[in-house]
């Protein structure tokens, strides 16, 4: 039996839902369709062993005041374990360099002091480009009012810094990280640290050109607690809320219902199909999948244009970082840090991670696995018995396409992750009690996310705002009427962020 | 130090090609080729004319003649999404073309700009071939990407073909022991054993009269060459070189490529490339079935009506348009076009040419400012076009099934 919607959302992660919820608050009829027996996809808690529990995206940087309030998160009991959390920089000696509150304690005192200016022009270039992470991304040459004025704006900002901080924003927004930090900073932990975040989650490395700058301005896109907030619950916590935001608002959420295809009728889309064959009709489909997937998988090449088929095609997502979870009977003792309550970056230098980056970029991966770790249950007492504690780190650099497969060489990776570990929480093998890695091939499989690509397609500026996924597509509706995108491979990107679902509902809103 | 450089003769570099290649009947060709003129097709040596190109042109009109079409590319594609593909890539309905027939085709970028014409042949449910005048491997790739059970072989160098076109064509066919290609309809695929393999008869060509091309293994290519020649005597053969076939097209209304069009993808300036509309191809573009590339922009290009058009045009006097440009007014003040190709018809006795007309004057007067040149002395003249609505030479023959005297 077919039931009439007015959208359908094809997929329940965080963007997806936070699309529905918009949507249901303006009115709309909307279902979302979920192939997981649970909501969130990357971001839902999930026990991972007997008691112990994580998400795959483990903090919240990115999470706007807008967001929580639109969608009455808080009422729907989303809460932080920990406001903000502070950075360090893990030095297996004991001698770490913190960085929190924009200050660095612990670092030579020539960074110290460059840090505060280092930072006040970083955080004047993110108030720059901010807004416009929440807007439909102009389309070039339309013509159209919003496309002008989108355009206008964003040239204004840019001028509005001032000539010389354009100028050096200019300058500055195609450097490798590595030159970006070697232009500031001297101690090669720190430059380290501080250059995590340009290239996470990406087939990059601080030597690689062109992308350094704006990964580092979204990550500082967040206004909701600090710099670097820590949900209660895990990231499924938000994943709880939204959903009961989009419920109390009228839309139908349902799980284990896999979508197969996007019906298509004369070039219009017009109903999705599950595997069990059942159909449903709505004016509108949303696509909360990744782009590869959304368009090959769910609506199929033949219903799409040749050239635009082949720039989907040609997005890069092969995911290249491995989730490791592991439960431990007791706190991890880090040598020369008191409590393991902050996001540790485990990385001596950005050497290191270069090194680590060369083996995976011919399919291969590095005995020391660069990480970023975090104890969410310092903060934290609902994912673990207490007393016992999860330890949750963004591995660097697990190619998809690794050599041999990963079936084969799984415990390897594990066993120098945990040797890796050993070196800075000397005693941690004997406190693992369970352990669960995913690889980005399991993520592909776990979470439905070619390649197990966290931004559902590389986050770069060849790849970014008018271009994300591809002009055609840009603008939340796709080249078929009536088929919408709202995932992390529409504008702005990945992230627990929700903008990609909120700016594709008003997309929707605006269109009729 | 004294500098030296040692430089590689280019023959012993395998990817330099040592000059043209020779196609499976270049041993025949050549010798007929009296003067040695060739141009160069897909790396091929092509006949320009043999001895005559008016009694090659002559030959295609009244007896029949035989072009070496070996050089043209041929794709063929094979899998169970092979059907779905191709009608996502061309403009005419594939899911309707009945098996083992030819059916002419275009095929266009997503702007809806055309990329290449060529003929589709409908070997099998899951298998077809297609013939065009330039290498399209690349397009047919990305037109395949998201398809998952489609393979796509270029087979130029496996398949020998001939075009065998005017009007004894199907009797010297029919003497040369094939028997029932009278009963062959246009357009479509025969087949009959031949040598110790095969030969396909397509009834197809590029003259707009009476013919058919042959493919073969070009292991069979000279045999075959040999038993046209000495078996067609009677029915009055000649081979036929590009200059004479250039002549025939027009008078058929066929285009030639980087003659009256450039592929969209070998265009650099906007709009130096041509819709299927422009082209007077809005007969093979089908707006009712399932969705193809390019439809929504050929779609509202229609709709608007706002695109040039390529005009059949009939020229007052006998001086052939070449490169003319185009007015509205016997002044010559408005330009509205210019002649893409022009020649004096034999068949016709008219003096005939195409010309790319801007959309808003197809209505107009159009005049032509003809250059011509008598013993080295220009002459200038405004001859006055007429539109012609229908190919300048289409003869029943073409056309009757038998053809007439078979």
């Amino acid at each position: 039996m077919s039931k009439q919607y007015d959208v359908i959302i094809i997929g329940g992660g965080h963007n997806g839902l936070a699309c529905a919820g918009y949507l249901a608050k303006a009115g709309r009829k909307v279902m979302v369709l979920e192939a997981a027996a649970q909501l969130g996809g990357l971001g839902a808690t999930r026990e991972f062993a007997p008691d112990f529990c994580a998400s795959v995206a483990h903090t919240l940087p990115q999470l706007t005041g807008r967001l929580v309030e639109d969608l009455e998160l808080q009422r729907h009991g989303f809460s932080l374990a920990q406001e903000s959390l502070a950075t360090v920089a893990m030095s297996d000696s004991g001698a770490h360099i913190t960085v929190a509150n924009g200050e660095l304690h612990g670092a030579p005192a020539g960074d110290t002091a460059a840090y505060p200016d280092y930072l006040q022009r970083m955080n004047k270039f993110a108030a720059a480009i901010n807004s416009f992470w929440h807007k439909r991304p102009p389309m070039a040459g339309s013509g159209g009012l919003q496309d002008i004025t989108t355009l206008g704006q964003f040239a204004w900002k840019l001028r509005a810094l001032g000539k010389e901080d354009m100028r050096e924003m200019m300058r500055m927004i195609t450097l490798p990280a590595r030159d970006l930090m070697d232009e500031h900073f001297d101690s090669e932990l720190l430059k380290a640290a501080l250059s995590w975040d340009a290239n996470v989650g990406s087939k990059l490395a601080p030597r690689s050109p062109n992308n350094a700058v704006l990964p580092l301005l979204y990550r500082m896109s967040g206004d909701f607690g600090g710099e670097l907030p820590l949900p209660a619950g895990g990231v499924g916590g938000l994943i709880d809320a939204l959903a009961a935001s989009a419920s109390s608002k009228g839309a139908e959420l349902r799980t284990g219902c896999a979508v197969t295809r996007v019906i298509v009728d004369g070039s219009q889309a017009t109903g999705v199909e599950l595997a069990n064959g059942e159909l449903f009709c709505a004016h509108t489909i949303v696509s909360n999948a990744d782009p590869k997937t959304s368009f090959f998988k769910l609506l199929g090449a033949k219903h799409l244009e040749t050239q635009f088929t082949h720039r989907i095609n040609r997005l890069r997502t092969d995911g290249f970082v491995a989730k490791l979870h592991l439960g431990l009977d007791e706190l991890p003792d880090f040598t020369g840090l008191a409590t393991p309550g902050d996001r540790m970056i485990l990385a001596p230098s950005m050497q290191a991670i270069e090194n680590a980056y060369d083996y995976a970029k011919y399919g291969d991966f590095a005995e020391e696995l660069p990480m970023e770790v975090v104890v969410p249950t310092v903060h934290d007492n609902s994912l673990a018995p207490r007393g016992k504690h999860v330890l949750s780190a963004q591995v660097q650099y697990a190619p998809y396409n690794l050599k041999g497969g990963w079936e084969a060489q799984r415990e390897r990776f594990l066993d120098n992750a945990l040797n890796t570990l050993e070196r800075y929480a000397p005693g941690i093998r004997s406190q693992v009690v369970a352990t669960e890695l995913l690889t980005p091939v399991d993520l592909e499989q776990q979470f439905r996310v070619t390649g197990g690509h966290w931004h559902h397609a590389e986050f770069a500026i060849d790849n970014w705002w008018m271009n994300r996924p591809t002009y055609g597509a840009s603008q939340y509706k796709t080249p078929v009427p009536g088929f919408y995108l709202c995932g992390a491979g529409a504008h702005p990107g990945g992230g627990i962020m929700g903008a990609a679902g909120a700016n594709a509902a008003r997309a929707i809103l605006e269109e009729k | 130090m004294p500098l030296t450089a040692h430089l590689q003769a280019a023959e012993d570099i395998e990817h330099v090609r040592p000059g043209l290649l020779q196609s499976p009947f270049y041993s025949r060709i050549s010798e007929l080729n009296l003067n040695q003129q060739w141009i160069e097709w897909n790396g091929y040596a092509s006949a320009v004319y043999y001895a005559d190109a008016h009694l090659e042109y002559f030959a295609t009109r009244n007896t029949c003649a035989v072009f070496d079409v070996s050089p043209m590319r041929k794709y063929r594609f094979k899998g169970a999404d092979v059907e779905a593909m191709l009608d996502r890539m061309v403009t005419r309905d594939v899911s309707a073309q009945a098996l083992h027939t030819v059916a002419y085709n275009v095929w266009c970028t997503d702007a809806g700009r055309v990329v290449d014409d060529g003929t589709l042949f409908r070997l099998a449910d899951d298998e077809f071939m297609v013939c065009c005048a330039d290498p399209c491997f690349d397009w047919f790739q990305l037109s395949a990407v998201g398809f998952e059970h489609v393979e796509i072989t270029d087979i130029s160098d496996e398949l020998a073909a001939l075009a065998l076109q005017g009007p004894t064509s199907c009797a010297l066919l029919k003497a040369m022991g094939f028997t029932g290609i009278e009963q062959c309809k246009p357009f479509q695929i025969v087949a009959f054993p031949y040598a110790d393999g095969e030969i396909t008869i397509s009834r197809t060509g590029y003259t707009g009269d009476l013919g058919y091309e042959l493919w073969l293994e070009p292991r069979h290519a000279l045999q075959l060459w040999d038993e046209l020649f000495s078996k067609g005597k009677l029915y009055g053969i000649q081979p036929l070189g590009d200059e004479s076939l250039d002549m025939a097209r027009l008078e058929a209304g066929f285009l030639a490529p980087d003659v009256d069009f450039h592929g969209s993808l070998h265009t650099v300036d906007l709009h130096n490339d041509h819709s299927p509309l422009e082209l007077g191809l809005g007969w093979i573009i089908n707006f009712k079935k399932s969705h193809f590339n390019g439809r929504a922009a050929l779609l509202e290009a229609k709709e608007s009506g706002n695109y040039r058009r390529l005009l059949k045009l009939d020229i007052e006097g006998n001086k052939p348009a070449v490169n003319s440009i185009l007015y509205s007014n016997k002044k010559c003040t408005q330009e509205i076009g210019y002649v893409t190709s022009a020649m004096w018809s034999p068949v016709v006795k008219a003096n005939i040419a195409y010309g790319l007309v801007d959309g808003k004057y197809v209505d107009s007067e159009i005049w032509a400012e003809v250059y011509y040149e008598k013993e080295l002395r220009w002459h200038r003249n405004v001859a006055r076009c007429t539109r012609v609505t229908r190919p300048f030479w289409s003869p029943e023959r073409a056309r009757a099934t038998p053809p007439p005297d078979c």
